[in-house]
């Protein structure tokens, strides 16, 4: 089976995190880079269903030069090779040119299964899989917490506000997963020393056959008026538990018309 | 006046409270078109969708519609927008919603924005980005604009419309039809509100310290008729579920009330919460950063304060 991993490069949320005032997009020099969380359970998923059904696992990643870090990741974790995309001209590109970047690159490389993380936690827009799935004509099988494949068919369970939902269907589909579907691995140092030797295609916009007028700022389907940093919330009561500090609180409710 | 499409929200043919939400901000927009999509429509919805500004309500409730993954309600929409040529299309920032808008935006090569709370008369819509850290103003420029808008954003107000009713029959595409659903499973959640729509929600972190003590978390919600929520410390040792996870790996909420106890407050938590409009926070770390938020902190043992908070609420009811 032949699946492929997209997995994104996002700022550490541990770290303040900030729009650039030039060009209002994501600065991505001002945090250090790391994998979206989201993403590694998405390799660790593409690494068991090669384990468990054979195949190759690839790891895409649409980004500047220094996601590179973060592919070495996600080959250290033991997928095969990866595919970078990475150009200028897609510098500020929103869902709809980022997925339809991905769409061709994907169509241009081939796969059985696509998997990725079901929300990056820089933009959250969480709409991603469900517009790869759109853009390539596959089913949709996104928000999983499991996964099967048999032969040709594959299954999940979709997260629901009310438990799950049983889906069905046929490769090849698209699969965007959530947390607790596994336990990332680590990498080993001898996977840390592998990726080093790991191949990495580049490509460019042109190279994967983007269409330049759909990708990047100027092409956005929507845009950032303007922002601001959100005013700190006024300075709260803080009151230390004497035995009474539930009652306290109770009357704090009660002056806000909770009780 | 053009229409806004509302795409409504419903469970067991009841409608949900985000989409009163939708219909109160899409009558500053426009005309209100509710757009009920799969089965369980009926009288009942009706009135509802009225009493709260719908002029119009097209109803596609085949079952072709709920049983197959996000596609179906995607060529609904795109179906209502090249025939009623809206201003704007509406749809609640839920998980799938957000999908079948992303799939309504390549279909109609227009913009969608998500996760907005609050939209201007100009469609500006506002969002609050990085954790709550940043607040952006964005509008499509492409198309019809599409905008998810978080549940809890929009304060409610009845205002009758017309509800005029028009059935729409859709044929939907094989291509819709590849990812079948073929069974529901509801797990059990007990009477509580859903916990991105609960006006109140109560969380519990490490500080409750075991699984069989979050029954103290959940009486004190109950008092309040709150959600149950749960940081990740919590869930990742196995005390609630999962699907309670308040954060940026789980839910986002913005209920009128949230109360933290034993949630130290970090990044990946605040990340879930910091919308709600009041804060209250229980801790027995002075230090923890969740008290920064607080509108409301007491700082001392959950396993003393919480009991008593619940106690002092049913004796003054």
């Amino acid at each position: 089976m032949n699946i492929v991993v997209c997995v994104k490069q996002v700022p550490d949320t541990a770290t303040e995190r900030k729009l650039r005032s030039d060009d209002k997009t994501l600065d991505r020099d001002a945090a250090d880079g790391v994998v979206n969380e989201l993403d590694e359970y998405a390799v660790e998923e593409a690494l068991r269903l090669k384990e468990a059904h054979g195949g190759e696992v690839t790891v895409l990643t649409m980004g500047p030069d220094k996601a590179s870090d973060t592919i070495r990741k996600a080959l250290a974790m033991g997928a095969d090779k990866a595919v970078h995309l990475v150009d200028d001209a897609l510098h500020g590109s929103d869902a709809l040119g980022t997925s339809h970047a991905l769409a061709q690159t994907l169509k241009k490389i081939g796969f059985d299964l696509v998997v990725l993380g079901s929300e990056s936690t820089d933009a959250r827009t969480g709409v991603l899989a469900a517009m790869l799935a759109e853009r390539l004509n596959v089913p949709q099988l996104t928000f999983a917490n499991k996964v099967e494949v048999n032969g040709s068919a594959i299954a999940i369970q979709r997260v629901t506000d009310y438990g799950y939902d049983k889906v069905e269907a046929s490769l090849p589909a698209v699969v965007s997963v959530v947390e607790k579907i596994n336990e990332p691995r680590y990498p080993s140092f001898k996977g840390i020393m592998a990726a080093k030797k790991k191949p990495v295609e580049k490509l460019g916009v042109a190279d994967a056959e983007i269409d330049a007028a759909q990708v990047g700022l100027a092409s956005s389907w929507s845009e950032v008026t303007d922002f601001a940093a959100a005013p700190p919330r006024a300075a709260g009561t803080i009151v230390k538990d004497e035995g009474d500090g539930g009652a306290k609180a109770a009357d704090f409710l009660a002056s806000k018309k909770f009780i | 006046m053009s229409e806004v499409l509302v795409l409504v929200e419903h469970v067991e043919g009841q409608v949900k409270k985000v989409t009163l939400e939708l219909l109160t901000l899409a009558r500053k927009l426009g005309a209100p078109s509710a757009v009920w999509a799969g089965p369980g429509y009926s009288a009942e919805a009706k009135a509802k969708l009225a009493e709260y500004g719908a002029e119009k309500i097209y109803v596609a409730d085949s079952a072709d519609i709920a049983d197959y993954v996000v596609a179906p309600k995607a060529e609904l929409l795109a179906q209502l927008v090249s025939t009623a040529s809206p201003a704007a299309v509406l749809v609640a920032a839920t998980a799938e919603a957000k999908e079948i808008a992303g799939r309504l935006a390549i279909k109609i090569d227009s913009g969608v924005l998500t996760d907005a709370v609050g939209i201007g008369e100009d469609l500006v819509a506002d969002q609050s980005i990085f954790g709550g850290g940043v607040n952006v103003r964005s509008r499509v420029t492409k198309g019809t604009p599409i905008i998810a808008v978080r549940p809890n954003a929009t304060p409610v107000e009845a205002a009758a419309g017309a509800g005029a009713e028009e059935q729409v029959s859709v044929a939907v595409s094989d291509t819709a039809k590849t990812a079948k659903v073929v069974d529901r499973v509801k797990e059990e959640k007990g009477a509580r509100p859903e916990l991105t729509e609960a006006a109140i929600v109560v969380s519990g972190g490490r500080g409750v310290g075991s699984a069989e003590n979050f029954s103290i978390i959940e009486k004190l919600a109950d008092s309040l008729g709150a959600a149950v929520g749960a940081s990740r410390a919590a869930t990742d040792a196995g005390w609630y579920p999962h699907q309670f996870q308040v954060g940026q790996t789980g839910k986002t909420v913005s209920p009128q009330l949230y109360i933290a106890a034993g949630i130290s407050g970090a990044i990946q938590h605040r990340a879930g919460m910091q919308t709600a409009k009041t804060i209250v926070a229980i801790n027995k770390d002075p230090e923890a950063p969740i008290f920064e938020l607080a509108d409301y902190g007491v700082v001392g043992d959950l396993n003393q304060v919480v009991p008593q908070l619940t106690d002092e609420i049913a004796k003054r009811k």
